[in-house]
């Protein structure tokens, strides 16, 4: 299979999640600058976390609008799988991939810590290897993971049974809107979340519970 | 000639303008001395920055000269961008430390992202990827009106800048003391990982070879910073905030990526970055170490603002800014790299055979300067010194008012010293880069070097407290303290950098502190093989007259070569048993609790350091670790045996039955040389048995819900938890 990982000016999770992916696909996905017009095709497309563009004008809206991004949204309508995450998230709520907004914390100050997610549907293309409602613990790291969407989206979201995860109801970090922490594009093949599975994938970091996110997804495009 | 620039060097130079660039009438006199004619405004605006106390280090560099430097370890020592030290299988550790501490108290925000933005420059400037930044912060008294705005915006700055460029905040400490009301410190660590086949340096060689500048346009922001930092505050010192720099970390991001793809080649000859006065000691330095001239042209600088003057660039501070010399002909490669990184590139002179500092600027030269002088020609001063006064030692009267001791650990768990740091490092990302295995809140940081199974372990030390007592024992005390705190994870001690903090050095008296610290921290360093491999000192952190408590920080860097081997500092289960090792003498003198619980500041003597048995005690430590003897082990330091089974209870929210027994000086002294061990029953046999002569006392088992201290007194963990977390975010929240 072949994935990339898009390197925006600014990324700075891009070499934490191809550790993650060599890990799991035990071959190194392809590192796709930001100013690239052509993509080669691939099955896995990841947006890393990070400021890309220093999050000037708006978190993700510079590089919604980049070369690469064209390409990454061609291929998305195509089948292609995508995780956004962070920062990555922001970036596919820019460039319409998926639906609402990451505004600033309500804390308004960064926040770094662990926190305990539920998988609320684990029939994506990432999260096929967690238990239906499985409680896991990953990392936050953010200053804009308040997810926001009008009404009539977040019922959408519901009723399609795309959030993919949730904090657990006393310990959203952010203010995120039925304490949303993940979701999904109506296939399941587009996941956008702020936790870092990247972060907590090994035992050595503390836990491996975002180490299936991976393993999940090479099994289901392999 | 344009009219702004004749204008500026055509000013008569008068007292009045060499008093303000900072130069005495004297060094005035040198400088035209070494000129062989009376400088131009500019040449002296050069000369003034260059023989500041921040760039020349002309008080201090006499005392410098005796701190331990060598080692087997070490590869690089003082006097370069960064130390480097030996981390084994080809791989080098390169860190220091450095303060923003004027520029952080007039915009705390900026002051604070500029120093971690600066001291990033340093450490990667030498071919290393940072890997990991710890900062050392102390603030005026909690309640000070303007305390919680300067937290706010420090913090706030700091994580602005480090989370940007995706490099973790690992680490670091923080005080509250009145001395800071008018002086808070913002020191910032950076270590860096690089091979040691590839590290650069700042020497430039090779006549004619082009002298290149990258990254971000050179702005007014910043002149004269480097003499800001170098005189008192006063009451006006609000309108030097134009002197601060502004950073901009997704720039140094790309300037990072930038330097890290030339550096795999072979076209770099020397690199410097553009820190304090900017070009002018970025150019000066490089030239000077290679022993050849150079010549500038500033027609050719990047600039973002119009009509600068000549003056203006080149003391200009602003962020960003790295200077190098390439081999010639290896131009364009290097620009085609930088362009792809959006920065700018500009080739702004070449290295001449003068020995010469020339600069052009509209086709004239403006500046023509000996390059010797300017480096090391700043006067060494001898500045008089008075020893500090012998303080007595505690006095045990005291103690007829001293509460109970439930009452006292409660203070302390919930003083200002003590209190949980979350609602601060939960402002920092400590996990970027996917590499950080213990971050803030133990003893030390543990950071893995990437793809490898070894760690560095990273704490920053320093009780102000004991210096001010006691200069000496409080020098020895810092590197004792960092020295525990990496022992207390298995890892070894190697090497560490300074962060020198004190008052205006033309008192005699805060000369003493001085001279009287680096005796210690020297004396320490020898004795622990934990030599100095770079640092910096911080004079004039004084207002109206009242200086700071001295606060020499330390960086200490120690290296496990299996990190499955860490332990931490937190009981892990129940029915453990834990030891104390180190002789406990209840000194109270300087101690927390003497301040915090006695609310009494009368000057007492602080614990006394004995460096043998601190180096016989890590070694025992980290030896157990090592078998894999221990569940945890914790350095015992502020607030003394209580407060830090206390800390170890708290996290995993475990109790303890401690069986041990004594009064107030028992529980709170902080004796040093001592660490809280902790064993599974298996190995308790074990772990008695290999201490030998050494003082290892088996003071109670872990279990429960509450910490009970000789069935006297019992305390509910939750209620330390809660009082431990519960003091920061009701600082702030005001």
């Amino acid at each position: 299979m072949q994935a990339a990982v898009i390197v925006f000016p600014g990324s700075n999770c891009d070499r934490d999640v191809a550790v993650c992916l060599e890990a799991a696909m035990g071959q190194a996905p392809l590192m796709a600058w930001h100013g690239d017009a052509a993509l080669p095709k691939c099955d896995l497309i990841v947006l890393p976390g990070g400021f890309s563009y220093g999050d000037y004008l708006r978190c993700g809206s510079m590089a919604a609008n980049s070369p690469i991004m064209r390409e990454v949204v061609a291929q998305a309508q195509k089948g292609a799988a995508v995780l956004g995450i962070c920062n990555g998230f922001q970036v596919l709520t820019e460039c319409g991939l998926l639906p609402g907004v990451l505004m600033q914390n309500t804390g308004l100050n960064f926040v770094c810590r662990n926190t305990r997610l539920t998988v609320t549907n684990n029939k994506t293309a990432f999260t096929a290897q967690y238990a239906a409602g499985e409680e896991i613990t990953v990392p936050v790291a953010h200053n804009e993971g308040n997810y926001f969407a009008d009404d009539d989206t977040l019922k959408q979201l519901q009723d399609e049974d795309r959030i993919a995860f949730t904090y657990a109801p006393s310990d959203n970090p952010n203010g995120a809107c039925l304490d949303i922490a993940g979701i999904s594009d109506k296939a399941g093949r587009i996941v956008g979340m702020m936790p870092h599975p990247e972060r907590r994938a090994e035992a050595a970091l503390g836990g491996e519970d975002g180490k299936r996110m991976f393993t999940g997804i090479v099994e289901a495009l392999s | 000639m344009s009219k702004s620039q004749s204008h500026i060097n055509d000013t008569q130079i008068t007292d009045e303008i060499v008093a303000e660039h900072g130069l005495t009438p004297d060094e005035y006199q040198m400088v035209c001395d070494h000129m062989g004619r009376t400088p131009n405004y500019t040449e002296l605006g050069v000369f003034s920055v260059m023989w500041s106390e921040h760039c020349s280090y002309k008080s201090s560099r006499k005392w410098l000269k005796k701190l331990p430097v060598d080692g087997p370890q070490v590869i690089q020592g003082p006097g370069e961008n960064a130390g480097v030290i030996d981390i084994g299988d080809g791989d080098a550790a390169v860190f220091k430390m450095e303060s923003h501490n004027h520029p952080s108290f007039i915009e705390p925000y900026q002051g604070a992202a500029t120093g971690v933005g600066g001291i990033m420059r340093d450490v990667f400037t030498m071919g290393a990827r940072p890997v990991a930044n710890l900062n050392a912060l102390r603030f005026g008294q909690p309640d000070h009106p303007k305390t919680r705005h300067l937290v706010a915006g420090v913090v706030s700055g700091i994580g602005g800048y480090g989370n940007c460029i995706g490099v973790p905040t690992v680490g670091g400490e923080i005080n509250f003391d009145k001395s800071y009301n008018g002086n808070i410190l913002v020191n910032a660590m950076c270590v860096g990982v690089a091979r040691t086949d590839k590290i650069f340096y700042a020497a430039a060689t090779g006549i004619g070879s082009p002298v290149v500048y990258v990254g971000s346009k050179t702005g007014r922001d910043g002149i004269h910073g480097a003499t800001m930092a170098s005189a008192e505050f006063d009451d006006a010192s609000d309108e030097k905030r134009p002197t601060v720099q502004v950073g901009d970390p997704f720039t140094e991001k790309l300037l990072l990526e930038a330097c890290q793809e030339l550096m795999a080649s072979d076209a770099i000859i020397g690199i410097q970055d553009m820190g304090a006065a900017g070009l002018t000691s970025s150019s000066v330095e490089m030239a000077d170490k290679g022993g050849v001239g150079i010549w500038l042209d500033l027609d050719k600088v990047p600039c973002r603002e119009t009509h600068m003057t000549g003056y203006e660039m080149l003391l200009s501070e602003s962020q960003e800014r790295m200077l190098m010399v390439l081999k010639p002909g290896r131009e364009a490669e290097a620009e085609a790299i930088f362009t792809r990184w959006g920065l700018d590139f500009a080739v702004i002179g070449e290295l001449t055979d003068t020995g010469r500092m020339v600069v052009s600027h509209e086709g004239q030269t403006i500046a023509d300067m000996p390059l010797g002088p300017l480096a090391d020609g700043a006067p060494e001063y001898e500045r008089p010194y008075v020893p500090t006064a012998t303080a007595p030692a505690f006095d045990a009267a005291l103690l007829t008012k001293a509460p109970d001791m439930g009452a006292a650990l409660k203070t302390l768990m919930a003083s200002s010293e003590i209190a949980s740091r979350r609602w601060v490092y939960e402002q920092y990302d400590s996990m970027v880069m996917g590499d950080t295995l213990a971050g803030p809140g133990g003893d030390a940081a543990m950071v893995r070097v990437h793809g490898t199974d070894k760690a560095l372990a990273i704490s920053t030390d320093v009780t102000p407290r004991y210096c001010f007592a006691d200069p000496v024992e409080g020098g020895k005390q810092a590197v004792a303290e960092a020295y525990r705190n990496i022992s207390a994870t298995g890892a070894t001690p190697l090497a560490i950098t300074n962060c020198l903090n004190f008052g205006n050095p033309e008192r005699p008296e805060i000369m003493g502190q001085f001279v009287g610290c680096l005796e210690g921290m020297g004396d320490a360093g020898r004795a622990l093989n934990f030599p100095v491999v770079s640092g910096n000192v911080s004079l004039y952190n004084e207002t109206n007259g009242t200086g700071i408590m001295p606060t020499p920080a330390i960086g200490g860097v120690g290296l496990l070569k299996q990190l499955d081997k860490a332990v931490g500092n937190r009981l892990t289960g129940n029915g453990q048993v834990i030891y104390l090792l180190g002789e406990t003498h209840g000194h109270l003198g300087a101690s927390l609790y003497q301040r915090d619980v006695l609310a009494n500041d009368t000057v007492f003597a602080p614990p006394p350091v004995d460096l043998e048995k601190e180096a016989a005690h890590g070694a025992f430590v980290r030896a157990a670790i090592d078998d894999g003897l221990l569940a945890a082990a914790h350095d015992i330091s502020d607030g003394g045996l209580a407060v830090a089974i206390a800390e170890m209870s708290i996290g995993p929210g475990i109790g303890a039955n401690i069986t041990a027994d004594g009064d107030a000086a028992f529980w709170f002294g902080e004796d040093q040389a001592r660490y809280i061990l902790v064993v599974e029953t298996d190995d308790a046999v074990a772990l008695e048995a290999r201490a030998g002569d050494l003082p290892l006392t088996r003071i109670g088992t872990s279990g429960g819900t509450d910490l009970q201290f000789a069935d006297k007194v019992t305390i509910s963990v939750a209620e330390l938890h809660d009082l431990n977390e519960g003091w920061f975010p009701a600082l702030m929240q005001g």
